[in-house]
């Protein structure tokens, strides 16, 4: 047979790689998928159903006393609290804490970029060089540090510790935002009269949505899955949900209660994943929405 | 008469890196400037200077009168306009305008007023609601042009604003550019690199090189009497023919040789007496004719290698003495490439340039 006149558009062909490529993704997903899946069901079941060992079956009823236990009733050490606690030390956290940053961050890589004072070059790759330092380095000084500002062991301690260290992937994310906008942008506005926080709050600002979402996205999951400088700086009554869940999961009095365990695991881990998923959008829009020129 | 914009001896360097050296310039009220130049000749640089928008060296900068070296840009009584339009992304056009007015505190009626006029003049009452991603690029230039207007200041700077469209909508933008300057009287000074906008708008023009004026002139001057070399080769398209050659003196009046050719320059208007040496001849195209001969000019015969037809006229280029030379005809002329021709050129409107580049 003759190969057909080829008009109108292409016909679309599914070939064995496209096959092969979508039985890939399927598996990886599954595979992503599975732990979640089973980490949902058990916490579902009862501890007599646990003990059958079918991890993968569906509950037979559906029991929700795990989460509440998890919520507000699991014993960590002596105190049975639940995570509750946990949860709200870490909303104290970190909203003050994103908040910080990123309003310091905007500011830095505003001022990076369109008012460069003198030696702004040589302070970003400081900050730049900062970032790049493990920062378990630095736990030692700042313990000192914040010992002699009577900041240790409290909320504000461990916010500014998050600020310290978000300050250099926040400023370098909207320098390098801002580095694309034309400076005629702040020039025009300096015409028009504008000054240094006018030109920032009214026009950059407004200008740089996406990128304060991607930034607080960051920051947001960065803060709230911290478990290091939450356990060396927050103090005892402080402690964030990440090291709560710890103490709860180790806390071995008789039995072991798994159904509980993945209840408050899932609990730490709703926020981040509930922040991914509502903001996933703002993420592809990214960086890209800033055009000036169109 | 007192000058709206004036530069004492104005200079800009980033360290070692002289940008603008020494520079004087006087721009008279209601006087359309332009500066003109290559890119990277100092001619940006110089407008965001008078703008108060780049640190200079030393020097002065009047604005109206009054010594505005040290003030900021919004004390100036300057409004500008910028190539990338500049608009703020986030607000309407009516936003846009009256921002620099908000800024100011004034009053709400005032501004509305000062929008309304400004919005009219430029026909852009239909678009005062959108945002400037939803205007074309000839709209957002001409909501950048208002942003300048609203201010209702004395000088209007102009950083290549029609740089960024394309050829139809630059050309109508510049005769609306033109009408406001006739209808406004403001002063305005403006920045380019394309010589036709430069020509068709001012009143003089400063020609810049590596931040020295070249020459500061009217149009026609600075087109039919360039002063130097670079002037001349840098204004006209096709570029200016020029021929390397010689002056000597034959019983008293001066004759110009180059490659068998000698031309009689008894008609040429010099500047000042002139002596034997050698020289560039530079004559504009359309000042060569095919029948110049008839005319008693001197010719020069040569082959035609091609022929760029223009639409109302058209450019032949041919080659004599190894040279390209080109010369305009009307664009209903037909001659086709390898014809020999023998055109003449007009040695009164012809321009000499000595050893030094600088006009005889």
């Amino acid at each position: 047979m003759a190969d057909p006149h080829p008009h109108g558009p292409k016909p679309s062909r599914l070939t064995p790689g496209r096959i092969g490529l979508y039985v890939f993704l399927i598996a990886a997903a599954l595979f992503f998928l599975l732990p979640l899946y089973t980490m949902v069901v058990t916490s579902l079941k009862t501890m007599e159903e646990i003990r059958q060992g079918r991890i993968f079956a569906l509950p037979s009823t559906l029991d929700f006393t795990a989460w509440k236990t998890a919520w507000s009733g699991a014993c960590m050490g002596t105190e049975c609290l639940g995570v509750r606690v946990g949860f709200w030390n870490s909303v104290k956290i970190t909203v003050p804490a994103v908040v910080i940053s990123v309003f310091t961050g905007a500011v830095n890589g505003y001022a990076l970029s369109f008012w460069r004072p003198k030696g702004s070059g040589f302070l970003f790759g400081l900050l730049m060089a900062g970032g790049l330092i493990p920062y378990q380095i630095f736990l030692y000084p700042l313990v000192r540090l914040l010992a002699n500002l009577s900041l240790y062991n409290s909320i504000a301690g461990v916010v500014l510790v998050h600020v310290i260290f978000g300050l250099p992937l926040v400023t370098l994310l909207f320098r390098n935002y801002f580095v694309a906008i034309p400076e005629e942008l702040c020039k025009a506005a300096r015409v028009d009269g504008a000054g240094f926080w006018r030109i920032f709050f009214e026009i950059m600002l407004p200008m740089s949505v996406p990128m304060v979402v991607v930034a607080s996205i960051f920051q947001f999951t960065g803060i709230w899955n911290d478990f290091l400088i939450g356990l060396v700086f927050a103090g005892r009554d402080n402690l964030p949900m990440t090291i709560q869940l710890n103490n709860i999961v180790n806390t071995t009095m008789g039995e072991r209660n798994y159904n509980v365990n993945m209840a408050a695991t899932i609990l730490t881990a709703i926020v981040p994943l509930a922040i991914y998923f509502f903001s996933g959008r703002w993420f592809v829009r990214g960086v890209a929405a800033g055009a000036v020129k169109g | 008469m007192q000058s709206a914009v004036s530069i004492k001896d104005l200079k800009i360097a980033y360290g070692d890196h002289t940008v603008i050296e020494k520079m004087s310039i006087d721009v008279a009220e209601r006087e359309f400037l332009v500066l003109l130049g290559p890119s990277g000749c100092g001619k940006s640089t110089l407008l965001n200077a008078i703008a108060g928008l780049q640190d200079i060296t030393s020097g002065e900068t009047w604005i109206s009168g009054r010594n505005v070296t040290w003030e900021e840009p919004k004390d100036r009584g300057i409004g500008m306009v910028f190539q990338s339009y500049a608009l703020y992304p986030r607000m309407t056009v009516k936003k846009n305008l009256s921002f620099g007015l908000r800024v100011a505190g004034l009053p709400k009626a005032e501004i509305e007023a000062r929008v309304a006029r400004t919005a009219s003049l430029l026909h852009l009452e239909q678009l005062l609601d959108r945002r400037p991603a939803e205007l074309s690029g000839g709209q957002r230039q001409r909501v950048a042009i208002g942003r300048a207007l609203v201010r209702e200041v004395d000088v209007f700077l102009f950083d290549e604003p029609l740089s960024n469209l394309d050829a139809k909508l630059r050309n109508e933008l510049r005769v609306e550019i033109k009408k406001l300057h006739q209808s406004l009287g403001n002063t305005m000074i403006y920045v380019t690199h394309d010589q036709v906008e430069a020509l068709t708008l001012a009143d003089r023009i400063a020609i810049m090189k590596d931040g020295v004026i070249q020459q500061l002139a009217s149009p026609s001057e600075i087109y039919h009497r360039p002063t130097n070399l670079f002037v001349a080769g840098f204004i006209g398209a096709p570029a200016m023919n020029f021929i390397e050659g010689e002056i000597s003196f034959k019983d008293g009046t001066p004759v110009f040789d180059s490659n068998g050719l000698s031309i009689d320059l008894s008609a040429y208007p010099f500047i000042a007496p002139t002596k034997a040496g050698p020289v560039t001849l530079g004559v504009r195209p359309e000042h060569i004719a095919p029948d110049g001969r008839a005319k008693g000019w001197p010719t020069m015969s040569g082959t035609v290698s091609v022929v760029e037809p223009m639409g109302s006229d058209a450019v032949v280029w041919f080659d004599w003495a190894e040279q390209s030379f080109s010369y305009r005809v009307m664009g209903d002329v037909h001659i086709e490439p390898g014809a020999t021709i023998a055109p003449g050129f007009d040695i009164a409107k012809a321009s000499l340039f000595g050893a030094d580049g600088a006009r005889l």
